[in-house]
């Protein structure tokens, strides 16, 4: 891909990032960063490539390693997310 | 599956994580937020899987399942007062993954005989490179700032300030010699060894940013490595040409990125001060001699604290990190529910650097079930404090101290702080006259309205709790 189309979506993504997340209110700052970062765990994809294509065995393993650390990140990030939100409730009086 | 199919999933994927961005902004959307991203993210692997030919599916199988596991034993077992640990720990874990993909991906570039131009790029090898370097730098940063970040938060690694002579200089020397590995790798790419060394570099690098920085100052650094977390994802996805990538990534750089400058207008202090300065360790004597407090202070016990109590018609409750340490949220929340009973308006005001995380306090009372519109932002809150019958200020300190307010040339001048002082009675609830993180003394516990509960805040929140049902 060329490398002007994919720092465009970078640049744009950022700014998406700053319009999306501006507004969060401070009640919600702990969740915010555990949800996104679960989204930063992104990189499994990465690993899933250098784990499962790997031609030698070194990339296997780091690629396996990555695998590791990504999915603690992706699966941990979400759930510990979720256990938290499912607190934050509005008592009705 | 065909390249275009692969790459529209990874849109939608993008545009979930999105979409579970916006709905993290309010409490009745942040659920079903989180849960598109999880969505998306399962989209993104499952297509993944389907379209590379994958050689040893019974590794992949196995490292999913360790992750996996281990990732949810973590999530569901960890207490709420240890979240600020297990985020932190997180942050680190993205940045590792990051420095081994990148590496792997280096690697097998290079046995393929393509130096500089990766297998998995289309793209040309300079971006290659230089992504591949930032990769490592950015990743081995987070992952060993995180890695200390943990062991302050969890009590491993001392929460005090580590400082010492020449500091910035060390600082600025390791980081040129990351940059410089990095260089090296660019030039001369067929010695994967830079990249080793580059990310052993930038992995000191992590350690000596994080050591100087106290506890106080924990809710910056967490959200700055949930900044680089993000950015080493990004970056990432610069060496693979992967739109996804580089789309969470920005998204999450530009989150922690927002959540530190929150953090830091919230001290009143750059970020450059909170990572190359820094109160705690150089004003520690910013004692004058001049005892504000002599003869002015006044104890009480619970019992006519409850007395008091027992008249007031709204009250609100001032928490902060102490509150954590003596785990005394459940006797806060029983006390507000007796209040509530007799028909008191109780709230809580929360100051944004409350605790060791962003919105460490709110978590912790969400878990006591208080509903979460009685946690007031310091903006609403401040202009009722005139109002307020009585506020229990339970282990805050820094973020109530009136000189930050009132006097100039002290460290906190000039941050913006919970107005306590104005309400009719304040309740101070502290072990001692000890300062806070600052170092310096606090007004407040002079002051006419001001009475000192002194004891451990689960105790005196209990004996409070007692108190009040009998008075």
């Amino acid at each position: 891909m060329d490398f002007v189309l994919i720092v465009t979506i970078f640049v744009l993504a950022v700014f998406v990032g700053f319009e999306v997340i501006t507004k969060v209110p401070p009640i919600l700052h702990t969740p915010l960063m555990s949800g996104s970062n679960a989204i930063s765990g992104i990189t499994v994809i990465g690993a899933l490539v250098a784990a499962g294509t790997g031609q030698s065995t070194l990339t296997v393993w780091l690629g396996f390693a990555a695998l590791v650390f990504a999915t603690i990140n992706v699966v941990g990030g979400f759930l510990v997310t979720h256990r938290m939100l499912s607190k934050f409730r509005k008592r009705e009086q | 599956m065909t390249a275009a199919i692969v790459n529209l999933i990874y849109l939608l994927a993008a545009v979930l994580f999105i979409v579970g961005l916006k709905g993290l902004g309010h409490p009745r959307s942040a659920v079903r937020g989180n849960l598109l991203g999880a969505l998306g993210m399962l989209l993104a692997i499952v297509a993944t899987l389907v379209a590379q030919d994958i050689l040893n599916p019974v590794l992949i199988v196995a490292g999913l399942a360790v992750g996996g596991v281990i990732g949810a034993v973590f999530a569901l077992t960890i207490k709420m007062t240890a979240m600020p640990q297990l985020v932190g720990l997180y942050n680190g874990f993205g940045g590792i993954a990051s420095v081994l993909v990148a590496g792997a991906v280096l690697v097998q570039a290079l046995n393929a005989g393509i130096s500089g131009a990766g297998v998995e790029t289309g793209g040309g090898g300079l971006q290659f490179l230089i992504a591949t370097a930032a990769s490592g730098l950015i990743g081995g940063v987070t992952f060993f700032g995180s890695v200390i970040a943990f062991g302050k938060l969890q009590g491993l690694v001392t929460e005090k300030p580590v400082r010492y002579p020449g500091e910035q200089v060390v600082k600025v020397v390791v980081a040129l010699a990351a940059v410089a590995a990095g260089v090296l790798l660019v030039r001369d790419p067929a010695r994967v060894e830079y990249y080793w060394a580059l990310a052993g570099i930038a992995s000191l690098l992590g350690i000596l940013l994080v050591m100087p920085i106290g506890g106080a100052d924990m809710p910056i650094v967490i959200a700055l490595l949930n900044s680089y977390s993000g950015i080493a994802a990004a970056a990432t996805g610069f060496v693979l040409t992967n739109t996804v990538l580089i789309i969470a990534g920005s998204l999450v750089g530009a989150s922690g990125i927002i959540l530190t400058n929150i953090m830091c207008k919230a001290m009143n202090r750059s970020l450059a001060n909170v990572l190359f300065g820094g109160v705690g360790a150089v004003q520690k004597s910013a004692d004058d001699g001049d005892d504000i407090y002599a003869g002015r202070v006044k104890s009480t016990s619970p019992e006519e604290v409850a007395m008091i109590l027992k008249t007031a018609q709204k009250v609100s409750f001032v928490p902060g990190y102490g509150m954590a340490v003596a785990r005394a949220q459940t006797p806060v929340r029983i006390l507000s529910e007796l209040l509530e009973a007799d028909g008191v308006h109780v709230d809580f005001g929360i100051h944004p650097v409350a605790g060791r995380m962003p919105g460490h306090m709110n978590v912790l009372l969400a878990e006591e079930n208080i509903s979460y519109d009685k946690l007031r932002e310091m903006d609403q809150i401040n202009p009722e404090f005139p109002n307020t019958d009585v506020v229990i200020v339970l282990g805050a300190n820094d973020v109530v101290n009136p000189l930050a307010r009132d006097s100039a040339g002290t460290p906190i001048s000039g941050m913006p702080i919970l107005n306590v002082d104005q309400a009719r009675t304040v309740v101070v609830i502290k072990r001692s006259l000890s300062p806070g993180f600052a170092g310096i003394k606090n007004p407040l516990f002079a002051a006419d309205n001001t009475l000192m509960l002194f004891g451990d805040g689960k105790a005196m929140m209990e004996g409070l709790v007692s108190a009040y049902k009998e008075a």
